[in-house]
């Protein structure tokens, strides 16, 4: 591992300050994915400034029946918070679904939204990835793409040789759930407090794919807030995976239902960036949540969705995976309560 | 490069200066002569070094040393301080729940996390009801377990091994 500085600075602001001073530094939190890349040489900064003991580790209560989730709470915090559980399920079935209790201890709400991808090309630094080393290709168009992306990819066979090309799909599932949740992410950074909508957090890979999320050099998160959902709203969290334990997904589902009908739709496991489906979304709007409209939305979504050829048959399977998830994820929510 | 730490493992504190690299996991095993941890992945994916961190389990292949400074720490050695054995190890034997044992440590340590978190009431991902409080079946223990691999495959005896600790205590 390469030698780098650790400092624990008195505050934010003066955490804030020490990553913008120095261009090859990091923010540390819960570990769980930078210590990894840490051994892996993923990561190779000179300094890590180490912020979990800084940011808030407080679920509170907003004004407006909305949640503000400290940076610093961590996955098993909450998941098992009783508001969080009552009114946000789809956000607890996430973040259970998501690792294991070990590390769930020790990940956090600012920490998570920001792990890296798991593309095996990304985490083997002997091969060529754009996102890990800028310009070098990608390894994985045509090769193992069982996880990688479906939508907001280019073609079916990108480049491998161009330095925009990346497939890789995002890991986390609670940032599904935030995504379907329309979620506030608090900022502070070098020119002071901002919020940014958590669906406008993580980026496609455009034409820098070493970039996950539109956020500066020196960005701190340190807040995630949940607004409030109308009452009665009914929300689930579905995730299909190659075990039953302990894995990433290969594709996910979030969902919540407003009482007027309304369904908010997001994706995991299927682009860069979790996939707020918008255009299902919009094709549902007004109508009766039947089946068949809803398998229609779906089929709209995934109008565009580029299925990648590689090892196994490639990712192909994801497609009418997703259609049939979303729908057993519709299906299996809970019965609306009768007033 | 180099800081100094205090760390207080199974009741007794230590001072050391370690590089900010090392993790807790060597920390504890080669600075500190506890081998109770066990370095099995070194990536996070098998749990052999599981141990209670300010009461909660963690991998301490994942957690750097540097991090932690001022940490409590328990491990599977400091659960039978005086040789009587902690509930959950008296259980394993009991369930005969190993075979090579180099898990075990790591398995007993997660063993007792979870047992706490059952008390908290914590759900899982296989809670059906999430509002309720989860009851401590076969599927509720080895959903909360799955974080620590067995390569023996003593699963089936691990799993009854947490739950009768959890009926006893």
């Amino acid at each position: 591992m390469k030698p780098f500085a650790y400092a624990r600075p008195g505050d934010v602001a003066e955490a804030v300050r020490d990553v913008v001073a120095e261009p090859n530094a990091v923010f540390l939190a819960g570990g769980t994915n930078l210590v990894d890349h840490l051994r892996l040489g993923v990561a190779r900064p000179d300094l890590v400034v180490d912020v979990r003991t800084l940011t808030s580790r407080e679920v509170t209560d907003l004004p407006d029946g909305g949640l503000r989730l400290g940076a610093a709470s961590t996955n098993s915090q909450v998941a098992a918070d009783p508001r969080v559980r009552e009114r946000w399920p789809v956000l607890a079935q996430a973040l259970l679904a998501g690792a294991t209790g070990q590390l769930r201890n020790m990940a956090t709400t600012g920490g998570n939204p920001l792990q890296r991808t798991r593309c095996v090309y990304f985490q083997d630094v002997t091969t060529p990835c754009n996102k890990r080393e800028p310009g070098s290709g990608c390894s994985a168009v045509g090769g193992y793409t069982r996880y990688h992306a479906v939508l907001g990819t280019p073609a079916a066979l990108p480049d491998p040789t161009a330095p925009e090309t990346c497939i890789a799909t995002h890991p986390s599932d609670m940032a599904v759930a935030l995504a379907a949740l329309d979620a506030q992410v608090q900022v502070l950074g070098p020119a002071g407090e901002r919020t940014v909508p958590f669906t406008e957090l993580h980026r496609l890979p455009g034409d820098d794919p070493s970039r996950d999320t539109v956020l500066e050099h020196g960005d701190l998160i340190t807040a995630i807030d949940l607004p409030a959902l109308p009452a009665g709203t009914r929300s689930a969290y579905r995730k299909v995976r190659d075990r039953a334990s302990y894995a990433f997904a290969l594709i996910s589902v979030a969902a919540a239902v407003t009482p007027d009908g309304d369904l908010r739709l997001a994706l995991g496991g299927v682009a860069h960036k979790p996939w707020r489906a918008t255009r299902a979304e919009e094709v549902l709007r007004g109508q009766q949540l039947t089946e068949d409209a809803v398998r229609a939305a779906i089929a709209a979504e995934l109008a565009a969705a580029q299925p990648q050829p590689g090892i196994d048959s490639g990712n192909g399977f994801k497609i009418p995976l997703v259609a049939r998830t979303v729908l057993a994820t519709v299906r299996g929510l809970p019965p609306e309560e009768q007033s | 490069m180099d800081a100094e730490i205090t760390l207080r493992v199974d009741g007794e504190a230590h001072r050391l200066t370690v590089d900010t690299r090392t993790s807790l996991l060597d920390a504890l095993r080669e600075r500190l002569g506890n081998t109770s941890p066990k370095k099995g992945c070194d990536h996070g994916q098998c749990g052999a070094c599981t141990v209670l961190l300010d009461g909660d389990r963690t991998l301490t292949c994942l957690a750097l040393a540097v991090a932690h400074d001022g940490a409590e720490i328990t491990t599977a050695d400091g659960l039978a301080p005086a040789g009587e054995l902690h509930p959950v190890q008296q259980a394993f034997l009991d369930s005969d729940a190993f075979q090579c044992g180099y898990c075990t440590p790591g398995q007993v340590c997660s063993a007792v996390g979870v047992l706490a978190e059952f008390e908290r009431g914590w759900p899982s991902h296989v809670t059906e009801d999430l509002t309720g409080r989860p009851e401590m079946t076969h599927d509720e223990v080895a959903e909360r377990m799955s974080g620590n691999l067995c390569r023996c495959a003593a699963y089936v005896n691990i799993t009854p091994a947490v739950q009768q600790a959890g009926g006893a205590r």
